[in-house]
């Protein structure tokens, strides 16, 4: 039994041999590398569930501003929208913007939320996990599958490239983020191995590039907003696997293309505010206003 | 290659709005605490590069402060910090410079006792991850993920085989390990993490050892 999984190749091989899902050779290895009974690993992973409900339901209502006075009182626009004109696609895409940005938003404002796999791309999976577990009435046993099977898919991208803007752009961040998304949806939706690991790679292929580019370098803009667009984006990615939508490249050179990306992508473009938006004339001038 | 773990990517439950800046800020300043032992009269914090320059818009200076004081990162009161109670148990200041050499997110931390003074610097190096890299003189390499002991001794033959041998008696796996001195001969240290706990017995016959002048036992941070 292989224990040090650090490929999505080796990941499925070894569901294969264990004929198991990959959420269970995610908790089973966790345990044996951490001396930890599953069933530790599995309240582990309940109290990060608990605590991204908790921020949804803290963001949904409060109106309170960042530090910057730029961002907190979107998430309250979009839910007055949605009492007057429904969205176009349906209840549960109403949801997935809402959770997103009353999770990011809730960030901002110093409020408490799940890194995953940073706090500048908290709201994504919740957002698209919860919404989806609602909708379909997946119990909290199934959420907690989801989430580990999320954990696992953005612990493997993490063994080879570290998950930081300032190392990899967006790309590393919220990019992953609507990576391990696309994988806890396709769970909750009776996904098959090879049909998560196409939406997680499908999810990331198609967002490959993102730079990091802070106003101000506060988490603010654009990721606030950043987050309900890569919550549905993950939704895209995770119906088209289950229709079986390959990734044609496989999901591990995805990876050593976000890497190689990464490295390649300008240190102005990653967290260091120093081009892109970060340097327009408004983010310039946003800079001026908020640290003189 | 750094070991990340499902923990890493689905957690921490943390104050946002930065994992880098405001909780790896936090864990920085808590496991500065579990070193340094004492409740300090004075923290002088100086922030490096990044820290020094986006720190304010995230909340580095609250983390920093608020994981001196004990809290953890997930604690509602970071975000008012300075205005409560307890942070009027000590005096605290901060400085700000640019040094390339440092980490883009570095903090020097020197605590101030009665009668005694300890540098600490470390780094955030992202993702909530955390590394201690210097205590007063010595290089040492600190993450807070396992109990870790510090040990300070003259540099001679043995040193190492007699701590280890401690510690294969108590059946205590070791994790990793990292030496550096001073100068040949001179004061050398030793941080060693382990798997499990050690137990104040352990310690104590560590301290006992012929040429070990200082032990110090750090206490890994809770997730």
């Amino acid at each position: 039994m292989e224990t040090n999984i650090n490929t999505f190749e080796q990941l499925k091989n070894e569901c294969i041999e264990r004929g198991k899902e990959i959420y269970e050779v995610a908790q089973e290895n966790m345990a044996l590398n951490s001396d930890l009974k599953i069933e530790q690993v599995r309240a582990h992973a309940n109290r990060s569930l608990f605590a991204m409900k908790e921020a949804i339901q803290v963001g949904l209502v409060s109106k309170e501003l960042s530090m910057s006075g730029m961002c907190g009182q979107d998430c309250f626009r979009i839910q007055e929208r949605f009492k007057k004109h429904p969205a176009l696609f349906g209840g549960t895409f109403e949801k997935i913007l809402k959770y997103a940005l009353a999770t990011s938003e809730e960030n901002i404002r110093m409020g408490r939320i799940v890194a995953c796999p940073t706090a500048g791309s908290c709201g994504i999976l919740p957002a698209a996990m919860l919404s989806v577990a609602e909708d379909c009435d997946c119990s909290i046993e199934a959420q907690l599958d989801a989430l580990i099977t999320a954990g696992e898919i953005g612990r493997i991208v993490a063994a080879k490239v570290a998950l930081a803007g300032a190392v990899a752009g967006c790309q590393a961040e919220c990019g992953v983020a609507s990576s391990m998304a696309a994988a806890a949806v396709c769970q909750l939706r009776g996904g098959t191995i090879d049909q998560i690991l196409n939406a997680s790679a499908l999810a990331l292929k198609n967002i490959l590039g993102l730079t990091c580019d802070p106003v101000a370098g506060l988490v603010e803009v654009p990721c606030v907003k950043r987050n309900p667009f890569l919550a549905v984006h993950a939704i895209t990615a995770v119906e088209l696997a289950l229709a079986g939508v390959e990734s044609k490249i496989p999901f591990d050179e995805v990876v050593d293309a976000m890497e190689q990306t990464g490295a390649m992508m300008s240190p102005t473009l990653k967290e260091s505010s120093q081009a892109g938006l970060a340097t327009t004339k408004t983010g310039l001038e946003v800079q001026k206003r908020v640290f003189g | 290659m750094k070991k990340t773990t499902l923990y890493d990517v689905i957690a921490p439950v943390m104050i946002g709005p930065s994992s880098s800046h405001t909780a790896g800020a936090v864990r920085l300043g808590l496991l500065a605490r579990n070193i340094y032992k004492n409740v300090p009269k004075k923290v002088i914090f100086k922030l490096y590069n990044s820290y020094a320059h986006t720190g304010k818009g995230h909340g580095t200076e609250k983390g920093l402060l608020a994981g001196v004081l004990g809290l953890k990162v997930d604690d509602r009161q970071i975000k008012d910090i300075f205005n409560s109670d307890i942070a009027k148990s000590i005096e605290y200041e901060f400085e700000y410079c640019d040094n390339f050499k440092y980490h883009p997110n570095a903090v020097d931390m020197t605590f101030i006792g009665e009668d005694s003074q300890m540098f600490i610097s470390g780094e955030s190096v992202g993702a909530g991850e955390i590394a201690i890299r210097q205590i007063n003189d010595f290089t040492v390499k600190l993450t807070g993920k396992y109990n870790t002991v510090l040990i300070v001794y003259k540099d001679m033959p043995g040193m190492l085989s007699q701590v280890t041998s401690t510690m294969q008696y108590h059946n205590i796996n070791i994790a990793s390990l990292f030496c550096d001195r001073n100068a040949k001969g001179k004061q050398a240290s030793m941080v060693i993490s382990v798997d499990g706990e050690l137990t104040p017995e352990i310690i104590s016959t560590i301290e006992e050892i012929p040429n070990v002048y200082f032990v110090s036992y750090i206490e890994k941070l809770e997730n």
